[in-house]
């Protein structure tokens, strides 16, 4: 069980939402974590390396910042390492190969109205929830 | 503005925008894999939180891209990089099947995952390396 939290939720997608417009609006670049995160590996296609390296290092700050300002975390992440290596492997590749992942489709996307990302969202959408009806409860 | 200042404009608003990004996924409890496999198990343990988010985000997007988007240029761009990609293709369908997969079994999207890595726990630490050989791998096949 998870506690349902509509106002923070609201609240944080607010703060999502604010930072896409941000990006957009002074870098003319869309927030899609997955498109950000696989260019600070090389190849290097262009030279905004930089930017992109900053924005990463923008969400590992958010935790500590969010603590040092007297906020608490709760987290539960399963500790079956070969798992999380596995579902790592594949969300890495699935979000490069389907060309971005819930913020960049999800979000950016959808806020764009492209029939792309509303494809791409629905069906990561409709085989996650799949995975886990199976996972919980018919496995 | 000349070009080596529009650049560090550019690497300090993009710090300011994944901290503003990561702080919203903090205080929207995304970076709690166990909410996010709550909202996907429709016939279990259900917290709907995740559609809140999706819907505050999406709607502030909507209407700052209208009003960006209205505007000849960014601040500290030459020009607006909107995505060009139109086609409805087999990678786009494989590539997000593959990612629900993964997306449903962890709890964790790239974006959560990486805000989550300094928290230390060990299953972020063994997701978040294997994420980046999976990108990587991904530039490839494409």
């Amino acid at each position: 069980m998870t506690e349902f939290t509509p106002l923070a939720s609201a609240l944080g997608g607010l703060m999502i939402g604010l930072a896409a417009v941000l990006l957009m609006a002074a870098n003319g670049r869309i927030a899609g974590v997955t498109g950000i995160a696989v260019r600070i590996l090389p190849p290097y296609e262009d030279s905004e390396t930089p930017a992109r390296l900053a924005f990463v290092v923008g969400l590992l700050l958010a935790p500590l910042v969010y603590l040092a300002a007297g906020g608490s975390i709760v987290q539960t992440i399963s500790a079956n390492l070969p798992l999380m290596m596995l579902t790592g492997l594949l969300v890495g590749f699935g979000a490069v190969y389907g060309g971005g992942c819930t913020s960049g489709h999800g979000v950016c996307g959808i806020a764009r109205l492209s029939p792309r990302s509303m494809v791409a969202t629905t069906t990561f959408m409709s085989v996650a929830i799949l995975t886990v009806f199976i996972n919980r409860h018919v496995l | 503005m000349n070009a080596n200042t529009s650049k560090h404009l550019r690497t300090a608003a993009s710090l300011a925008a994944g901290l503003h990004f990561g702080l919203g996924l903090i205080v929207s409890g995304m970076a709690d894999p166990a909410k996010i496999q709550n909202f996907l198990d429709l016939a279990g343990t259900w917290d709907p939180s995740l559609a809140f988010v999706m819907a505050a985000a999406v709607s502030v997007t909507f209407v700052g891209y209208r009003a960006v988007g209205a505007q000849p240029r960014p601040l500290f761009a030459e020009k607006f990089f909107w995505p060009t990609a139109k086609d409805i293709d087999a990678p786009l369908l494989a590539g997000a099947a593959i990612f629900g997969l993964g997306w449903g079994l962890s709890g964790f999207c790239p974006g959560p995952a990486l805000t989550a890595l300094p928290l230390l726990a060990e299953g972020t630490l063994a997701f978040v390396p294997a994420m980046f050989v999976g990108m990587w791998a991904a530039r490839f096949a494409r």
